[in-house]
Protein backbone atom coordinates (compact mmCIF):
# COMPACT_ATOMS: atom_id res chain seq x y z
CA UNK A 1 0.00 0.00 0.00
CA UNK A 2 0.78 3.44 -0.55
CA UNK A 3 0.19 6.15 1.63
CA UNK A 4 0.19 9.98 1.30
CA UNK A 5 0.24 12.31 4.25
CA UNK A 6 -0.36 15.77 4.23
CA UNK A 7 1.16 17.86 6.85
CA UNK A 8 1.13 21.43 7.82
CA UNK A 9 3.54 23.57 10.13
CA UNK A 10 1.56 25.31 12.39
CA UNK A 11 2.05 27.77 15.42
CA UNK A 12 2.91 26.16 18.79
CA UNK A 13 -0.46 25.77 20.86
CA UNK A 14 0.73 27.72 23.33
CA UNK A 15 1.88 30.35 20.99
CA UNK A 16 0.37 34.20 21.80
CA UNK A 17 -1.87 35.27 19.03
CA UNK A 18 -1.02 38.42 17.54
CA UNK A 19 -1.34 40.65 14.61
CA UNK A 20 0.61 43.01 12.88
CA UNK A 21 0.11 45.53 9.68
CA UNK A 22 -2.92 46.89 11.31
CA UNK A 23 -4.29 44.08 11.98
CA UNK A 24 -4.04 42.38 8.05
CA UNK A 25 -1.36 39.53 9.23
CA UNK A 26 -0.30 37.15 11.55
CA UNK A 27 2.54 38.39 13.73
CA UNK A 28 5.29 35.40 13.17
CA UNK A 29 7.78 36.96 15.94
CA UNK A 30 8.95 34.55 18.19
CA UNK A 31 6.39 31.65 17.36
CA UNK A 32 7.47 28.49 17.34
CA UNK A 33 6.86 25.78 14.85
CA UNK A 34 5.15 22.35 15.22
CA UNK A 35 3.60 19.53 13.40
CA UNK A 36 0.09 20.64 13.18
CA UNK A 37 -1.33 18.07 16.07
CA UNK A 38 -3.66 16.44 13.88
CA UNK A 39 -1.37 15.95 10.90
CA UNK A 40 1.54 14.43 13.26
CA UNK A 41 -0.59 12.35 16.40
CA UNK A 42 -3.25 11.40 14.27
CA UNK A 43 -2.56 10.71 10.32
CA UNK A 44 1.17 10.56 10.32
CA UNK A 45 1.25 7.57 13.47
CA UNK A 46 -1.57 5.84 12.12
CA UNK A 47 0.11 5.46 8.78
CA UNK A 48 3.68 4.83 10.83
CA UNK A 49 1.00 1.50 12.35
CA UNK A 50 -0.27 0.59 9.25
CA UNK A 51 3.41 0.18 8.02
CA UNK A 52 4.04 -1.41 10.98
CA UNK A 53 1.72 -4.11 10.70
CA UNK A 54 2.52 -4.20 6.85
CA UNK A 55 6.08 -3.24 6.28
CA UNK A 56 5.94 -2.85 2.53
CA UNK A 57 3.88 0.00 2.70
CA UNK A 58 5.53 3.26 1.30
CA UNK A 59 4.63 6.49 3.52
CA UNK A 60 5.37 9.34 1.17
CA UNK A 61 4.94 13.09 3.52
CA UNK A 62 4.09 15.90 1.99
CA UNK A 63 3.82 19.84 2.63
CA UNK A 64 2.50 22.86 0.72
CA UNK A 65 5.25 25.76 2.27
CA UNK A 66 8.27 27.46 1.47
CA UNK A 67 11.49 26.65 2.93
CA UNK A 68 10.68 27.34 6.45
CA UNK A 69 8.39 24.16 6.45
CA UNK A 70 11.76 21.98 6.46
CA UNK A 71 12.04 21.91 10.20
CA UNK A 72 8.55 20.56 10.47
CA UNK A 73 8.91 18.05 7.61
CA UNK A 74 12.41 16.54 9.47
CA UNK A 75 10.67 16.58 12.17
CA UNK A 76 7.52 14.64 10.91
CA UNK A 77 10.10 12.04 9.48
CA UNK A 78 11.75 11.35 12.50
CA UNK A 79 8.60 9.95 13.57
CA UNK A 80 8.42 8.08 10.60
CA UNK A 81 7.60 7.64 7.15
CA UNK A 82 9.87 7.08 3.89
CA UNK A 83 10.72 10.48 2.23
CA UNK A 84 8.66 13.62 1.62
CA UNK A 85 7.31 16.19 -0.76
CA UNK A 86 7.12 20.28 -0.55
CA UNK A 87 5.51 21.87 -2.89
CA UNK A 88 7.44 25.40 -3.18
CA UNK A 89 4.90 27.97 -2.17
CA UNK A 90 3.34 29.66 0.70
CA UNK A 91 -0.48 28.07 1.41
CA UNK A 92 -3.29 31.17 0.57
CA UNK A 93 -6.42 29.27 1.51
CA UNK A 94 -7.15 26.18 1.71
CA UNK A 95 -8.21 25.55 -2.06
CA UNK A 96 -4.56 26.83 -3.16
CA UNK A 97 -3.92 23.35 -0.69
CA UNK A 98 -5.92 21.49 -2.04
CA UNK A 99 -5.11 22.06 -5.46
CA UNK A 100 -1.06 22.01 -5.11
CA UNK A 101 -1.80 18.18 -2.80
CA UNK A 102 -3.83 17.05 -5.71
CA UNK A 103 -1.36 17.39 -8.20
CA UNK A 104 1.26 15.50 -6.39
CA UNK A 105 -1.21 13.11 -5.05
CA UNK A 106 -2.08 12.27 -9.06
CA UNK A 107 1.64 11.65 -9.43
CA UNK A 108 2.37 9.08 -7.11
CA UNK A 109 -1.10 7.00 -7.34
CA UNK A 110 -1.35 6.76 -3.23
CA UNK A 111 -3.90 4.07 -2.19
CA UNK A 112 -4.51 5.89 1.24
CA UNK A 113 -4.28 9.94 1.56
CA UNK A 114 -4.18 10.81 5.28
CA UNK A 115 -4.84 14.36 6.55
CA UNK A 116 -5.27 15.91 9.93
CA UNK A 117 -9.37 17.10 10.73
CA UNK A 118 -7.82 20.62 10.55
CA UNK A 119 -5.10 22.81 11.20
CA UNK A 120 -5.07 24.90 14.21
CA UNK A 121 -4.18 28.14 13.01
CA UNK A 122 -6.74 28.42 9.65
CA UNK A 123 -8.70 25.87 11.13
CA UNK A 124 -11.39 25.15 7.79
CA UNK A 125 -10.92 21.67 7.78
CA UNK A 126 -11.37 22.07 4.00
CA UNK A 127 -8.47 20.35 2.29
CA UNK A 128 -9.61 16.82 2.32
CA UNK A 129 -13.01 17.17 1.34
CA UNK A 130 -11.46 19.77 -2.06
CA UNK A 131 -8.95 17.56 -2.65
CA UNK A 132 -10.79 14.51 -2.56
CA UNK A 133 -13.31 16.21 -5.08
CA UNK A 134 -10.33 17.10 -6.95
CA UNK A 135 -9.34 13.53 -7.09
CA UNK A 136 -12.71 12.75 -7.57
CA UNK A 137 -12.23 9.84 -4.78
CA UNK A 138 -14.41 9.28 -1.40
CA UNK A 139 -13.48 11.03 1.38
CA UNK A 140 -14.14 10.53 5.12
CA UNK A 141 -13.79 13.35 7.59
CA UNK A 142 -13.04 13.46 11.07
CA UNK A 143 -12.28 10.14 11.44
CA UNK A 144 -11.79 8.31 14.56
CA UNK A 145 -10.48 4.43 13.84
CA UNK A 146 -8.99 3.19 10.35
CA UNK A 147 -8.36 -0.74 10.31
CA UNK A 148 -7.59 -2.04 6.42
CA UNK A 149 -9.82 -5.64 5.91
CA UNK A 150 -9.99 -7.32 3.65
CA UNK A 151 -8.97 -4.74 1.13
CA UNK A 152 -10.64 -2.29 2.13
CA UNK A 153 -10.77 0.57 4.57
CA UNK A 154 -12.97 0.41 7.69
CA UNK A 155 -13.20 3.57 8.96
CA UNK A 156 -14.71 5.18 12.37
CA UNK A 157 -15.85 8.83 11.92
CA UNK A 158 -17.62 11.09 14.55
CA UNK A 159 -21.82 13.07 13.98
CA UNK A 160 -23.74 14.57 16.13
CA UNK A 161 -24.30 12.64 19.44
CA UNK A 162 -22.60 9.56 18.69
CA UNK A 163 -20.37 7.63 15.94
CA UNK A 164 -21.04 5.80 12.05
CA UNK A 165 -19.04 3.00 10.70
CA UNK A 166 -18.21 3.42 7.25
CA UNK A 167 -16.75 1.09 4.83
CA UNK A 168 -14.73 1.92 1.34
CA UNK A 169 -12.47 0.76 -1.04
CA UNK A 170 -9.54 2.35 -2.04
CA UNK A 171 -8.12 5.02 -2.90
CA UNK A 172 -9.83 6.95 -0.20
CA UNK A 173 -8.86 10.05 1.37
CA UNK A 174 -9.43 10.42 5.14
CA UNK A 175 -8.89 13.10 7.39
CA UNK A 176 -7.81 11.97 10.96
CA UNK A 177 -8.69 13.13 14.75
CA UNK A 178 -8.59 12.05 18.08
CA UNK A 179 -8.64 8.66 18.76
CA UNK A 180 -6.96 7.09 15.42
CA UNK A 181 -3.63 6.43 17.49
CA UNK A 182 -1.52 6.95 20.12
CA UNK A 183 0.85 10.02 20.22
CA UNK A 184 4.37 8.74 19.85
CA UNK A 185 7.58 10.87 20.17
CA UNK A 186 10.75 10.03 17.89
CA UNK A 187 13.68 8.67 19.49
CA UNK A 188 16.82 10.33 19.68
CA UNK A 189 17.63 7.44 16.54
CA UNK A 190 15.22 8.16 15.03
CA UNK A 191 15.68 11.89 14.51
CA UNK A 192 19.32 11.17 13.31
CA UNK A 193 18.49 8.68 10.52
CA UNK A 194 15.71 12.02 9.36
CA UNK A 195 18.36 14.01 8.48
CA UNK A 196 19.01 11.57 5.62
CA UNK A 197 16.05 10.98 4.07
CA UNK A 198 15.19 12.92 1.38
CA UNK A 199 12.79 16.17 1.01
CA UNK A 200 11.59 16.12 -2.54
CA UNK A 201 10.84 19.92 -3.52
CA UNK A 202 8.37 20.22 -6.47
CA UNK A 203 7.16 23.44 -8.33
CA UNK A 204 3.74 24.94 -7.55
CA UNK A 205 1.13 24.40 -10.42
CA UNK A 206 -1.02 27.90 -10.86
CA UNK A 207 -3.67 28.08 -8.96
CA UNK A 208 -6.34 31.08 -8.67
CA UNK A 209 -7.12 32.76 -5.51
CA UNK A 210 -10.24 32.09 -4.50
CA UNK A 211 -10.42 33.69 -0.68
CA UNK A 212 -7.97 36.15 1.18
CA UNK A 213 -7.86 36.90 4.85
CA UNK A 214 -8.17 40.90 4.39
CA UNK A 215 -7.84 41.22 8.15
CA UNK A 216 -8.04 39.66 11.98
CA UNK A 217 -9.19 40.53 15.24
CA UNK A 218 -8.95 39.04 19.03
CA UNK A 219 -12.09 38.02 20.90
CA UNK A 220 -13.29 41.07 23.42
CA UNK A 221 -11.82 40.12 26.30
CA UNK A 222 -14.52 39.38 29.00
CA UNK A 223 -15.46 42.54 31.62
CA UNK A 224 -14.15 40.67 34.86
CA UNK A 225 -15.57 37.57 36.31
CA UNK A 226 -18.10 37.98 39.33
CA UNK A 227 -16.65 36.13 42.37
CA UNK A 228 -19.16 34.21 44.48
CA UNK A 229 -18.24 33.00 47.57
CA UNK A 230 -18.24 28.93 47.85
CA UNK A 231 -22.07 27.94 49.88
CA UNK A 232 -23.47 30.55 47.87
CA UNK A 233 -24.48 28.46 45.62
CA UNK A 234 -27.84 29.62 45.97
CA UNK A 235 -26.89 33.16 44.70
CA UNK A 236 -25.08 31.99 41.90
CA UNK A 237 -27.78 30.36 40.65
CA UNK A 238 -29.90 33.32 41.29
CA UNK A 239 -27.89 35.12 38.87
CA UNK A 240 -27.35 32.50 36.40
CA UNK A 241 -31.13 32.79 35.94
CA UNK A 242 -32.34 36.37 35.86
CA UNK A 243 -28.99 38.21 35.20
CA UNK A 244 -27.28 35.63 32.69
CA UNK A 245 -30.84 34.57 31.96
CA UNK A 246 -29.38 31.50 30.77
CA UNK A 247 -31.67 28.48 32.00
CA UNK B 1 -30.00 34.91 -8.24
CA UNK B 2 -30.45 32.95 -5.44
CA UNK B 3 -29.41 31.66 -1.55
CA UNK B 4 -28.99 28.31 -1.41
CA UNK B 5 -29.42 26.62 1.94
CA UNK B 6 -28.73 22.74 2.74
CA UNK B 7 -31.09 21.48 5.38
CA UNK B 8 -28.92 18.62 7.26
CA UNK B 9 -31.30 15.69 8.72
CA UNK B 10 -30.83 13.22 10.87
CA UNK B 11 -33.93 10.47 11.84
CA UNK B 12 -36.16 12.40 9.74
CA UNK B 13 -35.90 15.45 12.11
CA UNK B 14 -34.28 18.83 10.85
CA UNK B 15 -30.95 19.44 12.65
CA UNK B 16 -30.82 22.97 15.75
CA UNK B 17 -28.39 23.80 13.08
CA UNK B 18 -29.93 23.66 9.82
CA UNK B 19 -32.52 26.23 11.20
CA UNK B 20 -30.11 28.02 11.91
CA UNK B 21 -28.42 27.98 8.69
CA UNK B 22 -31.74 28.83 7.35
CA UNK B 23 -32.24 32.00 9.69
CA UNK B 24 -28.59 33.11 8.60
CA UNK B 25 -29.32 32.68 4.96
CA UNK B 26 -32.71 34.26 5.17
CA UNK B 27 -30.93 37.34 6.38
CA UNK B 28 -28.17 37.61 4.16
CA UNK B 29 -30.83 37.28 1.33
CA UNK B 30 -32.47 39.75 2.64
CA UNK B 31 -29.30 42.60 2.60
CA UNK B 32 -28.71 41.19 -1.13
CA UNK B 33 -32.24 41.60 -2.31
CA UNK B 34 -32.93 38.04 -3.53
CA UNK B 35 -34.39 34.94 -2.56
CA UNK B 36 -33.45 32.53 0.36
CA UNK B 37 -34.15 28.95 -0.96
CA UNK B 38 -33.43 25.58 0.75
CA UNK B 39 -32.38 22.26 -0.30
CA UNK B 40 -33.32 18.64 1.44
CA UNK B 41 -31.70 15.46 0.06
CA UNK B 42 -33.91 12.30 1.77
CA UNK B 43 -36.61 12.05 4.17
CA UNK B 44 -37.89 14.28 6.58
CA UNK B 45 -40.83 13.81 9.19
CA UNK B 46 -41.01 17.47 9.10
CA UNK B 47 -43.73 20.38 7.39
CA UNK B 48 -40.85 21.89 4.81
CA UNK B 49 -43.79 24.29 4.06
CA UNK B 50 -43.37 25.12 7.58
CA UNK B 51 -39.89 26.15 7.20
CA UNK B 52 -41.29 29.66 5.74
CA UNK B 53 -41.26 30.86 9.18
CA UNK B 54 -37.69 31.39 9.19
CA UNK B 55 -37.43 33.29 5.89
CA UNK B 56 -37.25 30.89 3.31
CA UNK B 57 -39.21 31.26 0.38
CA UNK B 58 -38.58 28.12 -1.67
CA UNK B 59 -38.02 24.34 -0.29
CA UNK B 60 -36.65 22.07 -3.19
CA UNK B 61 -36.76 18.54 -2.08
CA UNK B 62 -35.39 14.96 -3.58
CA UNK B 63 -36.90 13.13 -1.31
CA UNK B 64 -35.63 9.50 -2.74
CA UNK B 65 -34.40 7.69 0.42
CA UNK B 66 -31.37 6.73 -1.24
CA UNK B 67 -29.96 9.63 -0.64
CA UNK B 68 -30.22 8.97 3.11
CA UNK B 69 -27.37 6.54 2.75
CA UNK B 70 -25.63 8.44 0.07
CA UNK B 71 -21.82 8.69 0.48
CA UNK B 72 -20.49 13.07 0.74
CA UNK B 73 -19.56 12.38 -3.23
CA UNK B 74 -22.90 11.54 -4.15
CA UNK B 75 -24.68 14.19 -2.35
CA UNK B 76 -22.33 16.93 -3.49
CA UNK B 77 -22.71 16.77 -6.88
CA UNK B 78 -26.58 16.81 -6.38
CA UNK B 79 -26.23 20.18 -4.30
CA UNK B 80 -24.47 21.62 -6.61
CA UNK B 81 -26.14 20.66 -9.62
CA UNK B 82 -29.18 22.23 -7.88
CA UNK B 83 -27.18 24.51 -6.87
CA UNK B 84 -26.26 25.53 -10.58
CA UNK B 85 -29.86 25.14 -11.94
CA UNK B 86 -31.09 27.83 -9.32
CA UNK B 87 -27.92 30.04 -10.26
CA UNK B 88 -27.46 30.47 -6.04
CA UNK B 89 -24.96 32.99 -5.56
CA UNK B 90 -24.04 31.79 -1.99
CA UNK B 91 -24.71 28.25 -0.55
CA UNK B 92 -24.84 27.49 3.08
CA UNK B 93 -24.41 24.94 4.99
CA UNK B 94 -24.14 23.97 8.60
CA UNK B 95 -20.77 23.83 10.26
CA UNK B 96 -21.22 20.21 11.31
CA UNK B 97 -20.05 16.59 10.52
CA UNK B 98 -22.19 16.73 7.05
CA UNK B 99 -21.25 20.08 6.37
CA UNK B 100 -17.73 19.75 6.64
CA UNK B 101 -18.13 16.48 4.45
CA UNK B 102 -20.23 18.38 1.67
CA UNK B 103 -19.53 21.96 1.72
CA UNK B 104 -15.76 21.66 0.07
CA UNK B 105 -16.39 19.59 -2.58
CA UNK B 106 -19.56 21.54 -3.55
CA UNK B 107 -17.38 24.86 -3.69
CA UNK B 108 -14.63 23.00 -5.77
CA UNK B 109 -17.91 21.78 -8.08
CA UNK B 110 -19.32 25.27 -8.57
CA UNK B 111 -15.61 27.10 -8.39
CA UNK B 112 -16.54 28.83 -5.45
CA UNK B 113 -14.41 30.11 -2.69
CA UNK B 114 -15.39 28.97 0.37
CA UNK B 115 -15.36 30.10 4.57
CA UNK B 116 -15.69 27.62 6.74
CA UNK B 117 -16.64 28.36 10.45
CA UNK B 118 -18.10 31.34 9.92
CA UNK B 119 -19.32 33.24 13.47
CA UNK B 120 -21.36 36.52 11.85
CA UNK B 121 -23.80 37.74 8.50
CA UNK B 122 -21.30 38.57 5.43
CA UNK B 123 -20.45 41.96 4.94
CA UNK B 124 -21.79 42.87 1.31
CA UNK B 125 -20.83 46.28 1.34
CA UNK B 126 -17.26 46.96 2.61
CA UNK B 127 -14.82 48.26 0.17
CA UNK B 128 -13.15 44.92 0.59
CA UNK B 129 -15.80 42.96 -1.51
CA UNK B 130 -17.91 40.23 0.14
CA UNK B 131 -16.63 39.44 3.59
CA UNK B 132 -17.24 36.55 6.28
CA UNK B 133 -16.10 36.28 9.64
CA UNK B 134 -15.11 33.26 10.93
CA UNK B 135 -12.70 31.75 13.82
CA UNK B 136 -9.27 31.09 13.29
CA UNK B 137 -6.53 29.90 15.72
CA UNK B 138 -8.77 27.76 17.41
CA UNK B 139 -11.19 29.91 18.93
CA UNK B 140 -8.20 32.52 19.83
CA UNK B 141 -9.00 34.72 17.03
CA UNK B 142 -11.30 35.81 14.39
CA UNK B 143 -10.50 36.46 10.39
CA UNK B 144 -12.58 38.39 8.36
CA UNK B 145 -12.06 36.36 4.71
CA UNK B 146 -12.84 37.55 1.33
CA UNK B 147 -14.57 35.95 -1.33
CA UNK B 148 -13.60 36.91 -4.79
CA UNK B 149 -15.27 34.47 -6.65
CA UNK B 150 -19.07 35.16 -8.44
CA UNK B 151 -20.62 32.10 -6.47
CA UNK B 152 -19.73 31.29 -2.58
CA UNK B 153 -19.67 28.63 -0.27
CA UNK B 154 -20.46 29.37 3.78
CA UNK B 155 -20.44 26.46 6.87
CA UNK B 156 -21.78 28.60 9.63
CA UNK B 157 -20.39 27.50 13.53
CA UNK B 158 -23.28 26.35 15.56
CA UNK B 159 -24.61 28.59 18.19
CA UNK B 160 -23.61 31.78 16.33
CA UNK B 161 -26.47 32.72 14.88
CA UNK B 162 -29.91 32.41 16.22
CA UNK B 163 -33.08 30.70 14.76
CA UNK B 164 -35.24 32.83 14.06
CA UNK B 165 -38.58 32.15 13.32
CA UNK B 166 -41.72 34.25 12.01
CA UNK B 167 -44.40 33.81 10.24
CA UNK B 168 -44.57 32.38 6.89
CA UNK B 169 -44.98 29.15 4.42
CA UNK B 170 -42.50 28.37 1.86
CA UNK B 171 -43.49 26.94 -1.72
CA UNK B 172 -42.50 23.12 -1.73
CA UNK B 173 -40.96 21.50 -4.80
CA UNK B 174 -40.01 17.74 -5.67
CA UNK B 175 -36.91 17.30 -7.71
CA UNK B 176 -36.70 14.02 -9.57
CA UNK B 177 -33.40 13.64 -8.37
CA UNK B 178 -31.45 10.54 -7.24
CA UNK B 179 -27.97 9.66 -5.92
CA UNK B 180 -25.01 8.66 -7.78
CA UNK B 181 -24.15 4.87 -6.76
CA UNK B 182 -22.08 5.71 -3.45
CA UNK B 183 -18.87 4.28 -2.99
CA UNK B 184 -18.67 4.80 0.63
CA UNK B 185 -21.49 2.11 2.47
CA UNK B 186 -22.74 3.00 6.25
CA UNK B 187 -22.64 -0.83 8.53
CA UNK B 188 -23.25 0.93 11.81
CA UNK B 189 -24.61 4.11 13.47
CA UNK B 190 -23.54 4.01 17.46
CA UNK B 191 -25.37 6.83 18.95
CA UNK B 192 -25.36 7.92 22.32
CA UNK B 193 -28.86 7.63 23.53
CA UNK B 194 -30.85 10.48 25.70
CA UNK B 195 -27.89 13.19 25.44
CA UNK B 196 -27.93 16.58 23.88
CA UNK B 197 -25.04 16.58 20.97
CA UNK B 198 -21.96 18.92 22.27
CA UNK B 199 -21.95 21.11 19.23
CA UNK B 200 -25.55 21.80 19.34
CA UNK B 201 -26.15 22.46 23.11
CA UNK B 202 -26.96 25.72 24.81
CA UNK B 203 -25.69 24.84 28.12
CA UNK B 204 -22.36 22.48 28.80
CA UNK B 205 -21.11 20.94 32.09
CA UNK B 206 -17.55 20.05 31.38
CA UNK B 207 -15.24 18.30 34.27
CA UNK B 208 -11.07 18.72 34.72
CA UNK B 209 -8.65 16.75 36.32
CA UNK B 210 -9.61 18.37 39.21
CA UNK B 211 -12.67 15.69 39.49
CA UNK B 212 -9.47 13.05 40.22
CA UNK B 213 -11.62 10.23 38.80
CA UNK B 214 -14.52 8.62 36.22
CA UNK B 215 -16.38 7.55 39.61
CA UNK B 216 -17.19 11.19 40.30
CA UNK B 217 -18.55 12.15 36.55
CA UNK B 218 -21.96 11.81 38.54
CA UNK B 219 -20.85 15.69 40.17
CA UNK B 220 -20.74 16.46 36.24
CA UNK B 221 -24.13 14.36 34.84
CA UNK B 222 -26.59 15.60 37.54
CA UNK B 223 -25.98 18.74 36.84
CA UNK B 224 -25.99 18.59 33.30
CA UNK B 225 -29.35 17.16 33.48
CA UNK B 226 -30.93 19.38 35.68
CA UNK B 227 -29.74 22.02 32.82
CA UNK B 228 -30.81 19.86 30.29
CA UNK B 229 -27.37 20.60 28.84
CA UNK B 230 -24.27 18.17 27.54
CA UNK B 231 -21.21 16.90 29.28
CA UNK B 232 -17.88 18.33 27.91
CA UNK B 233 -14.36 17.24 29.63
CA UNK B 234 -10.80 18.65 28.88
CA UNK B 235 -8.32 16.69 27.10
CA UNK B 236 -6.28 14.72 29.64
CA UNK B 237 -9.68 13.59 31.29
CA UNK B 238 -10.11 12.16 27.37
CA UNK B 239 -6.70 10.75 27.35
CA UNK B 240 -6.50 9.07 30.58
CA UNK B 241 -9.82 7.48 29.30
CA UNK B 242 -12.10 9.00 31.91
CA UNK B 243 -14.38 10.23 29.37
CA UNK B 244 -15.08 9.46 25.63
CA UNK B 245 -12.92 11.64 23.34
CA UNK B 246 -15.88 13.23 21.93
CA UNK B 247 -16.58 14.76 24.85
CA UNK B 248 -13.36 16.26 24.92
CA UNK B 249 -13.21 20.24 23.96
CA UNK B 250 -10.59 23.05 23.09
CA UNK B 251 -7.71 23.49 20.60
CA UNK B 252 -7.48 20.17 19.43
CA UNK B 253 -10.73 18.84 20.48
CA UNK B 254 -14.33 20.00 19.65
CA UNK B 255 -14.76 24.21 19.76
CA UNK B 256 -18.05 25.21 21.06
CA UNK B 257 -20.02 28.51 21.98
CA UNK B 258 -23.09 27.63 24.11
CA UNK B 259 -24.79 30.15 25.60
CA UNK B 260 -23.53 28.77 29.26
CA UNK B 261 -20.29 26.84 29.82
CA UNK B 262 -19.71 25.74 33.33
CA UNK B 263 -16.00 24.55 33.82
CA UNK B 264 -15.23 22.44 37.14
CA UNK B 265 -12.26 21.39 38.06
CA UNK B 266 -10.22 22.49 34.48
CA UNK B 267 -7.34 25.44 35.11
CA UNK B 268 -8.36 27.21 32.21
CA UNK B 269 -5.02 26.41 29.81
CA UNK B 270 -4.64 28.25 26.40
CA UNK B 271 -5.74 25.34 24.74
CA UNK B 272 -8.91 24.41 26.43
CA UNK B 273 -9.65 28.12 26.66
CA UNK B 274 -9.36 28.55 22.42
CA UNK B 275 -12.41 25.88 22.10
CA UNK B 276 -14.63 27.57 24.82
CA UNK B 277 -14.14 31.35 24.95
CA UNK B 278 -17.05 32.22 22.62
CA UNK B 279 -19.47 30.59 25.04
CA UNK B 280 -22.05 33.36 26.31
CA UNK B 281 -21.66 32.75 29.78
CA UNK B 282 -18.45 31.29 31.66
CA UNK B 283 -19.25 29.71 34.82
CA UNK B 284 -15.65 28.50 36.62
CA UNK B 285 -15.52 26.38 39.83
CA UNK B 286 -12.03 25.80 40.86
CA UNK B 287 -10.35 25.58 44.25
CA UNK B 288 -7.52 27.64 43.00
CA UNK B 289 -8.11 31.13 43.08
CA UNK B 290 -5.43 31.36 40.87
CA UNK B 291 -6.53 29.32 38.16
CA UNK B 292 -6.03 30.97 34.75
CA UNK B 293 -9.43 29.98 34.16
CA UNK B 294 -11.12 32.74 36.17
CA UNK B 295 -9.25 35.46 33.94
CA UNK B 296 -11.81 34.22 31.05
CA UNK B 297 -14.78 33.63 33.35
CA UNK B 298 -17.95 35.90 34.25
CA UNK B 299 -18.68 34.08 37.40
CA UNK B 300 -16.41 32.11 39.72
CA UNK B 301 -16.65 30.04 42.36
CA UNK B 302 -13.31 29.42 44.55
CA UNK B 303 -14.25 26.28 46.52
CA UNK B 304 -13.52 22.26 46.36
CA UNK B 305 -15.97 21.35 43.55
CA UNK B 306 -17.16 18.08 45.61
CA UNK B 307 -19.26 20.17 47.70
CA UNK B 308 -19.93 23.15 45.50
CA UNK B 309 -21.24 21.78 42.63
CA UNK B 310 -24.13 19.36 44.44
CA UNK B 311 -25.37 22.67 46.19
CA UNK B 312 -25.17 23.82 42.68
CA UNK B 313 -27.50 21.82 41.36
CA UNK B 314 -29.86 21.83 44.79
CA UNK B 315 -30.02 25.61 43.88
CA UNK B 316 -31.04 25.10 40.22
CA UNK B 317 -33.18 22.81 41.14
CA UNK B 318 -35.34 24.84 43.29
CA UNK B 319 -35.11 27.62 41.13
CA UNK B 320 -36.77 25.50 37.95
CA UNK B 321 -39.29 23.75 40.47
C1 LIG C 1 -0.66 20.64 21.58
C2 LIG C 1 -1.58 20.64 22.76
C3 LIG C 1 -2.96 20.66 22.55
C4 LIG C 1 -3.84 20.65 23.63
N1 LIG C 1 -5.19 20.69 23.39
C5 LIG C 1 -6.04 20.71 24.44
C6 LIG C 1 -7.46 20.77 24.24
O1 LIG C 1 -7.95 20.77 23.12
N2 LIG C 1 -8.27 20.79 25.32
C7 LIG C 1 -7.80 20.76 26.61
O2 LIG C 1 -8.60 20.79 27.56
N3 LIG C 1 -6.47 20.71 26.82
C8 LIG C 1 -5.59 20.67 25.77
N4 LIG C 1 -4.25 20.58 26.02
C9 LIG C 1 -3.80 20.37 27.41
C10 LIG C 1 -3.74 21.63 28.24
O3 LIG C 1 -2.47 22.23 28.05
C11 LIG C 1 -3.92 21.30 29.73
O4 LIG C 1 -2.93 20.38 30.11
C12 LIG C 1 -5.27 20.73 30.09
O5 LIG C 1 -6.32 21.52 29.55
C13 LIG C 1 -5.43 20.63 31.57
O6 LIG C 1 -6.60 19.94 31.90
P1 LIG C 1 -7.30 20.17 33.31
O7 LIG C 1 -7.59 21.59 33.46
O8 LIG C 1 -8.43 19.21 33.38
O9 LIG C 1 -6.20 19.64 34.34
P2 LIG C 1 -5.21 20.43 35.28
O10 LIG C 1 -4.43 21.44 34.55
O11 LIG C 1 -4.52 19.40 36.05
O12 LIG C 1 -6.15 21.25 36.22
C14 LIG C 1 -6.99 20.70 37.19
C15 LIG C 1 -7.65 21.86 37.89
O13 LIG C 1 -8.56 21.32 38.84
C16 LIG C 1 -8.46 22.12 40.02
N5 LIG C 1 -8.91 21.25 41.12
C17 LIG C 1 -8.27 20.20 41.67
N6 LIG C 1 -9.03 19.65 42.64
C18 LIG C 1 -10.16 20.37 42.71
C19 LIG C 1 -11.31 20.30 43.50
N7 LIG C 1 -11.48 19.36 44.43
N8 LIG C 1 -12.29 21.21 43.31
C20 LIG C 1 -12.14 22.18 42.37
N9 LIG C 1 -11.07 22.28 41.59
C21 LIG C 1 -10.09 21.39 41.74
C22 LIG C 1 -7.04 22.54 40.11
O14 LIG C 1 -6.92 23.70 40.87
C23 LIG C 1 -6.69 22.76 38.64
O15 LIG C 1 -6.94 24.10 38.27
C24 LIG C 1 -3.34 20.61 24.95
C25 LIG C 1 -1.97 20.59 25.16
C26 LIG C 1 -1.09 20.61 24.09
C27 LIG C 1 0.39 20.60 24.36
Amino acid sequence: MKILVAVSKAPDTTAKITFKDNNTAFNEDGVQWIVNPYDEWYALVRAIELKEAAPDTIIHLVSVDDSGADVILRKALALGGDEAIRVNIKPTDSFSVASQLAAVAREGAYDLILTGKETIDFNDGAVPGMLAELLDIPCIPVATKLTVENGKAVVVKEIEGGEQTEEVAFPVLISCAKGMAKQRMAGIRNVIAARSKTIKVVEPVAVDRLTEAVSFELPAAKTGVKMIEAGQEAELARLLHEEAKVF
Amino acid sequence: MSILIYIDHADGQIKKSALEAISYGAALAKNLNTTAEAIVLGKVNEDLAGLGAYGLSAVHQAADEAFDKADAQALAKTVAGVAGTLSAEVVIFAANANGIALAPRVAVRLKAGLVSSAVALPDTHTEAGFTVKKVVFSGKAFAHVKINTPVKVITLTGNSYPAQKAAGTATVSQLDLHPDLSKVTITGVQKVEGEVPLTEAEIVVSGGRGLKGPENWNLITDLAHVLHGAVACSRPVADDGWRPHHEHVGQTGIQIAPNLYIAIGISGAIQHLGGVNRSKTIVVINKDPEAPFFKAADYGIIGDAFEVVPRLTEAIKAIKG
